[in-house]
């Protein structure tokens, strides 16, 4: 038996779309006098418990949101992360004013949303995690009616159709109904519609689920021109760890309905400097007659073929030795080194890690 | 771990003075009762025109179907008039009741109201724009029911016309119903049964001579705002319609139509904050 492929040393590649956002990054906190955009103070909510019914078993109650304390400022793209569950949509939905919360305050803009969530929709555009209303609709049709019921007049909702729809490079897609459009360019087509009728905070509730690096990278221009041009506020809902490391100004990380930490990405990443991740990947299964492997084992994270380690950079440097040599290298598929990312981060922070996604 | 409040975050920290001096910014503009509605109206008609054409061959087809089957069964006279007009109605009901029964529930069921909730639209654009749709959808269909009715069965033709205020009336109380149905049914499936049922009602109390029931029927007979929009249509084929008694029948049916439109928004505003 022979090496037929060397393994490839990989240092964290970067996600290509988050790149454009560097450029134009400025400072809006102070230039308008509002410092912060949106408080949130104890929010807490709590799905009731479901009896059981024929068929549909019962739900036990389920506290969604526990003592949520978030301050968003000004001009900046604010993102919560967590898992599924975590409790993040629960969370926008009280700030839109679409749900009432338990317990807890939410002032946006000095308003407060709690006690008049009407005025939530006067303030801020909401792009929810499921948009069915337009689904019937042609791409401009939605747009455009979306932004009348924002109280724009015809001529201005047209308008910023067109604007937006050519900004999002959906200009060609416009006259097909959303139901038949792929589910990036669904999801795209239903981002455009926020944007039409101008608001000072953006809610997006995983917008780019499902979008190829072509749809993201016009998402995050058209977030960020809004921003350097107007002061827009982004909340972003994201469980993607790459996508909140190269988008976010700040992250609040979510996990069983409580901020388990928010900082900025770097901020948080500095919690677990000093740590490298070492990812290695067997042909079959690891070699645990090399007395180095086995003794490994027990720090790994295995899941198949795979195995996870955090290590300090001297460890690490010598497990990278131990396995780029002898006996080890034979059974080894691929390997990689990685600096700090916030998925190790969040699993420091004692979340369960299973659901964020990395890509 | 417990809560990490962002105020002791680095970075985080913001005197609360500061933030009570300010005044809260202004709003954005509200969406107008009127400009809203129509770009609703629109919408929904432009949905409606996708998804529906089927559906209104299957409403007019039904209608055609039922008037044949009661040529052997009525010969002329005021049994006639009531299939002819209830037959016509029933296209209304079968598109603004039990099809806007079934929108409205989906709608609500898959979180799509959520987009209406945090657009600042009042409430009354979004079901009057929707059942405004509905019932505008049901012309087509009312009028060939009705136009094959009266060949069908040798009535006048004159005073067709009457359909213009028939089927805005009667679209407005039977859509009101089926949007309020809609949005009030805790599952969707409820929403869509109830919007069949209402559209079997429709049917059963419409279309069969009224003198044929018995007293609770005739009592439900009654309580159905599509009852009195059948009557008045039926009534315009006699040879010499008594006007005064037509206008008090359209009359109960534009009452009924704004309460159930206003129930309807009621449903609506209790639908869309959860
Ligand atoms: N309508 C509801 N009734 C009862 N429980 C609910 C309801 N909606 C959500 N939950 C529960 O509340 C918790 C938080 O849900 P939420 O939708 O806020 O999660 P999330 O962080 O947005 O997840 P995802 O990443 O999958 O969108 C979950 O445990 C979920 O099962
Ligand atoms: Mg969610």
């Amino acid at each position: 038996m022979c090496v037929h492929r060397a393994p490839r040393a990989m240092v964290r590649s970067w996600d290509p779309v988050g790149s454009c956002l560097v450029s134009t990054r400025t400072e809006h906190g102070s230039r308008h006098g509002r410092d912060v955009v949106c408080a949130v103070r104890g929010l807490t909510k709590t799905y009731p418990a479901v009896r059981a019914r024929r068929g549909v078993p019962a739900t036990p109650e389920v506290r969604a949101n526990d003592q949520v304390g978030l301050q968003v400022r000004r001009g900046e793209i604010f993102g919560l992360l967590g898992p599924n569950g975590a409790g993040k949509s629960t969370l926008v939905r009280q700030l839109t004013g679409l749900m009432r919360p338990d317990d807890g305050t939410v002032e946006i803009l000095g308003h407060d949303i709690v006690r008049h969530p009407e005025r939530a929709a006067r303030i801020l555009a909401y792009l929810g995690q499921e948009s069915t209303a337009l689904d019937d609709l042609t791409v401009s049709l939605a747009a455009e009616t979306t932004g009348r019921l924002r109280g724009l007049d015809v001529r201005q909702a047209r308008d910023e159709r067109d604007a937006v729809l050519e900004e999002l490079g959906l200009t060609d897609l416009a006259p097909r109904p959303i139901r038949k459009l792929s589910g990036g360019q669904r999801r795209l087509a239903c981002f455009a519609a926020a944007l039409v009728g101008e608001r000072p905070l953006l809610v997006l509730d995983e917008p780019t689920t499902g979008m190829d690096p072509v749809a993201r990278r016009a998402v995050w221009a058209a977030v960020d021109r809004r921003r350097a041009e107007r002061g827009t506020t982004v909340l972003l809902v994201t469980h993607n760890v790459i996508e909140a490391e190269t988008v976010l100004d700040r992250v609040a990380v979510l996990d069983k309905g409580r901020v388990i930490a928010c900082d900025t990405p770097a901020g948080l990443k500095e919690k677990v400097a000093g740590e490298v991740r070492v990812d290695l990947v067997w042909r079959e299964r690891a070699p645990l007659d090399v007395p180095e492997v086995a003794a490994l084992r027990s720090r790994a994270v295995e899941s198949g073929r795979r195995w996870t380690l955090r290590l300090a950079p001297e460890e690490a440097r010598a497990v990278v030795a131990t396995v780029t040599g002898g006996a080890a290298f034979v059974a080894l598929d691929d390997f990689t080194l990685a600096t700090p990312s916030l998925e190790d981060v969040y699993l420091a922070l004692g979340g369960n890690g299973q659901g964020l996604v990395k890509a | 771990m417990s809560v990490v409040p962002a105020e002791v975050l680095p970075g985080g920290a913001l005197a609360v003075e500061e933030r009570a001096e300010e005044a809260p910014a202004a709003l954005g503009p509200r969406a107008r009762l009127w400009p809203s509605l129509a770009a609703v109206y629109r919408a929904q008609l432009s949905r409606a025109r996708v998804a529906r054409i089927p559906l209104l061959f299957v409403a007019t087809f039904q209608s055609i179907g039922i008037m044949i089957l009661m040529r052997g069964v009525v010969d002329g006279g005021a049994a006639a008039r009531a299939v002819v007009a209830g037959s016509s109605v029933l296209v209304v009901a079968f598109v603004a009741l039990n099809l806007l029964a079934q929108y409205f529930g989906q709608l609500r069921a898959s979180g799509g109201l959520d987009h209406y909730a945090t657009l600042p639209v009042p409430p009354a654009a979004v079901v009057l724009g929707a059942a405004g749709a509905y019932a505008s959808f049901t012309v087509p269909g009312t009028v060939v029911v009705a136009v094959f009715g009266c060949v069908l069965f040798g009535l006048p033709l004159a005073h067709l016309w009457v359909l213009v205020a028939v089927i805005p009336l009667a679209g407005a109380a039977l859509a009101g119903l089926g949007a309020a149905l809609g949005l009030l049914a805790p599952r969707p499936e409820l929403a869509t049964l109830l919007g069949q049922l209402g559209m079997s009602a429709a049917l059963l109390l419409g279309v069969l001579p009224e003198d044929r029931m018995p007293g609770v029927v005739q009592f439900a007979r009654d309580l159905l705002p599509s009852t009195y929009g059948v009557e008045a249509f039926a009534r315009t084929f006699g040879g010499d319609p008594d006007w005064a008694v037509v206008l008090g029948d359209l009359a109960v049916c534009a009452g009924v139509g704004v309460a159930s439109l206003a129930v309807a928004t009621w449903a609506y505003r209790r639908a869309a904050v959860r």
